[in-house]
C-alpha cells in the first residue's frame, strides 16, 4: 500500500479528479493549502500587483494498493500539467509514501481489502 | 392607484411640450410626506441589488463568489450611468417611432428637470431615481441564469444593450402615461410594480440566454454546490426588506395604496415562503433555508404585478400558488436538464407569469368598478385576464426574442462564453485577479 499525495494548481482540480473518476480512482481526500515553491503568482489589490509569499494550492491524497500506484499518477500526470502535454513552472509535485496500515472504522477490516 | 400613476404621467407628457419650465417653477407644492417615502422607497430598491449579489453570491461555488457578485455590481454602475443620458427618456419620453419606445429631449441626461416637481408632490428627480433602481436590478437578475460561465466584458457588453433594447421599450409601454399595455383595454394591463417589466422580461431573457450558452462545466453530472448559504439567506432577508420600496413605493405616494401594496407584500412573502417549505417537506422529507428563501422569493415575485390591486386573501393565495408552480417548474428543470444556474427562470420567469395571470381573479370590487366605468359599460373579470395575458405574451416574445438577438450579435464581437480553462480557474481569478475567499475548502 502507497499514500499518494499531489500538490496541484487549484484550477487544475477539476480535470485532475475528472482523469482519477475515469481512472476508476474514486476515493480521494482534497484539502486547500498554501505553500512556497519555484512559482511566483501576480494578484490585483486596489490597482496594485502584489505577489503572496505563500502560493495557494490544492492537495490530494490518495491511499492505493501497489497495483494502483502507476495508475494514479499517470492520471495525475496527464491531467495536472498546465497548455497539456508542455507544463509550466507551478504545476506542482507527487509524493509517494509507503504506508504501513490501513483500517476501515466501520468493520475494523485492515490492509487492501479496507481501501 | 393607476390614477394616480396616470395624474403622474400626464404630467411628464404635460413638461414634454415645452412648457416644461415654466409648469415646474410653479404652483404644485412638494408633498414632503410622498418625497419622504419615495426617497425611502428610492434606498430600499437600491438596498435590494447588493441583496441580490448576496443571494447568487452565496449560492455558486467559492471561485465564482466575487464574479457573482460583480454582475450585480456593475449594474448599478452601468445603468445608473445610462438611465440619467438616455434610460428615463427612452422610458417616460412621449412615443416616438409609432410608441416603440418613448423620447423627450428634456430628459437627455435629466437636463430639464432640473426644478419640475410632479403632480404627486414629489420632485422629479425622485420618481426618475426612483424608476432607475428598478432598471438597475433587472438586468441584474438575468445573471442568475448564466452564473459560473460568462465573460465580465460581455456581460457589460449584454446588459448594457439589454437595457436599451429590451428593459427601456418594455417600461416604456407598460408604464409610461402614452405606453400601448398602460391603454389596453378598460384601465390597462395591470403591473403595479413589474411582474412584467421586470420579473418575466429577466426570467425569460436569462432562459434565453442560459438555453443559448449552454450548461456550466460539469453540469448536471457533477454536483455543484453553494458556497456559503448564509450569505445567500441575508440576500434573501435583504431583498425582502427592499421589496416594500419595490411594491409600496410603486404607489408613488404616501397613503392608502402604499399600505394596501405593502400589506399585499408582506402576506405574499410569507405565504410563499410558508408555502414552499411545506411542499418540499412533503415531497424530499426536509425543509430547507435555502427552500424558504426561494418561497420568499416566489411569493414577492408573484405579488409585484398584484400589490396595488388585490386584498390580502389575495396576496396570501398569489404567494402560495407561485411558491407551487415555481416548485414544479424547478423540478422540470431538473428533469430537462438545462442549466438556468441560479433559477433566474424558475423563479422570476414563472413567478412573475403566475403573479400577472392570476391577478385578475382577486381584484379589488373598486377596481372593476373604476374600469367598467371607464368603458362605459361593463368589464369583466374574464376581459382583464385576456388582457392580463397580452401582456404577459408580449412580455415574453419581445423580451425573448430581443434577448436571443441581442446575445447572438454579441457573440460576433465578444466571446459571451467563458473558455473551458477560464471556467474552471473560475471568474474570480480569471476576470478580476482577486479571491473571494481566504483558503475556504474547494467545493
Amino acid at each position: 500500500m502507497k499514500l499518494i499525495t499531489a500538490i496541484i494548481r487549484e484550477v487544475q482540480l477539476d480535470k485532475v479528479r475528472e482523469a482519477l473518476i475515469e481512472a476508476e480512482i474514486t476515493r480521494i481526500t482534497v484539502s486547500r493549502v498554501s505553500g512556497h515553491g519555484q512559482q511566483r503568482i501576480e494578484e490585483m489589490y486596489r490597482g496594485q500587483r502584489i505577489i503572496p509569499d505563500l502560493i495557494p494550492k490544492i492537495k490530494i491524497e490518495i491511499a492505493v494498493n501497489e497495483a494502483f500506484v502507476d495508475i494514479t499518477i499517470d492520471a495525475i500526470l496527464k491531467s495536472a500539467k498546465t497548455n497539456g502535454t508542455e507544463g509550466v513552472v507551478g504545476d506542482g509535485k507527487i509524493f509517494i509514501t509507503p504506508l504501513e496500515e490501513c483500517i476501515r472504522i466501520r468493520t475494523g477490516e485492515r490492509g487492501g481489502k479496507a481501501i | 392607484m393607476k390614477s394616480r400613476w396616470k395624474r403622474v404621467l400626464m404630467l411628464l407628457l404635460f413638461s414634454l411640450t415645452g412648457t416644461a419650465g415654466l409648469y415646474a417653477s410653479d404652483a404644485i407644492p412638494i408633498d414632503s410626506g410622498a418625497t419622504a417615502w419615495m426617497l425611502t422607497s428610492t434606498a430600499l430598491v437600491l438596498l435590494m441589488v447588493p441583496g441580490l449579489a448576496m443571494f447568487y453570491g452565496g449560492l455558486v461555488r467559492s471561485k465564482n463568489v466575487l464574479g457573482t457578485i460583480m454582475h450585480s455590481f456593475v449594474a448599478m454602475g452601468i445603468i445608473s450611468v445610462l438611465w440619467v443620458a438616455v434610460g428615463y427618456s427612452m422610458a417616460f419620453g412621449k412615443n416616438v417611432l409609432g410608441g416603440i419606445i418613448g423620447w423627450n429631449s428634456d430628459y437627455f441626461f435629466l437636463k430639464g428637470i432640473d426644478t419640475n416637481i410632479l403632480d404627486a408632490g414629489i420632485p422629479e428627480y425622485v420618481f426618475s431615481m426612483f424608476q432607475g433602481k428598478f432598471a438597475i436590478i433587472t438586468p441584474a437578475l438575468i445573471a442568475g441564469a448564466f452564473a459560473e460561465r460568462v465573460s465580465f466584458k460581455a456581460y457589460c457588453l449584454f446588459i448594457t444593450l439589454w437595457s436599451l433594447l429590451v428593459y427601456n421599450p418594455l417600461c416604456h409601454w407598460v408604464w409610461a402615461s402614452d405606453g400601448f399595455l398602460f391603454n389596453l383595454g378598460a384601465k390597462g394591463a395591470i403591473d403595479f410594480a413589474g411582474g412584467t417589466v421586470v420579473h418575466i422580461s429577466a426570467g425569460v431573457s436569462g432562459l434565453v440566454a442560459a438555453l443559448f450558452l449552454g450548461s456550466r462545466r460539469g453540469y448536471p453530472y457533477q454536483v455543484i454546490r453553494p458556497n456559503n448559504l448564509v450569505i445567500t439567506m441575508l440576500g434573501a432577508g435583504l431583498l425582502w426588506v427592499g421589496w416594500f420600496g419595490f411594491n409600496a413605493g410603486s404607489s408613488i405616494s404616501s397613503g392608502l395604496s402604499t399600505a394596501q401594496a405593502l400589506t399585499a407584500t408582506q402576506v405574499a412573502a410569507a405565504a410563499g415562503a410558508l408555502a414552499w417549505v411545506i411542499i418540499e417537506g412533503l415531497h424530499q422529507g426536509k425543509a430547507t433555508a435555502l427552500g424558504f428563501a426561494s418561497g420568499i422569493l416566489a411569493g414577492l415575485v408573484a405579488v409585484t404585478p398584484a400589490a396595488g390591486v388585490v386584498q390580502p386573501y389575495g396576496a396570501m393565495i398569489i404567494g402560495i400558488l407561485a411558491s407551487l408552480i415555481c416548485y414544479m417548474a424547478i423540478q422540470t428543470k431538473n428533469k430537462l436538464g438545462y442549466d438556468d444556474s441560479l433559477d433566474a427562470f424558475g423563479i422570476h420567469g414563472i413567478g412573475g407569469i403566475v403573479g400577472a395571470i392570476f391577478l385578475t381573479f382577486f381584484i379589488r370590487k373598486s377596481w372593476m368598478a373604476d374600469a367598467a366605468a371607464a368603458t362605459g359599460g361593463s368589464w369583466t373579470m374574464w376581459n382583464q385576464l385576456g388582457i392580463q395575458a397580452v401582456a404577459v405574451l408580449i412580455a415574453i416574445l419581445f423580451a425573448g426574442g430581443m434577448t436571443f438577438v441581442i446575445i447572438w450579435v454579441l457573440n460576433k464581437f465578444v466571446k459571451f462564453r467563458s473558455s473551458e480553462d477560464e471556467e474552471m480557474a473560475g471568474l474570480d481569478r480569471t476576470y478580476h485577479g482577486e479571491r473571494g475567499y481566504g483558503m475556504l475548502n474547494p467545493s
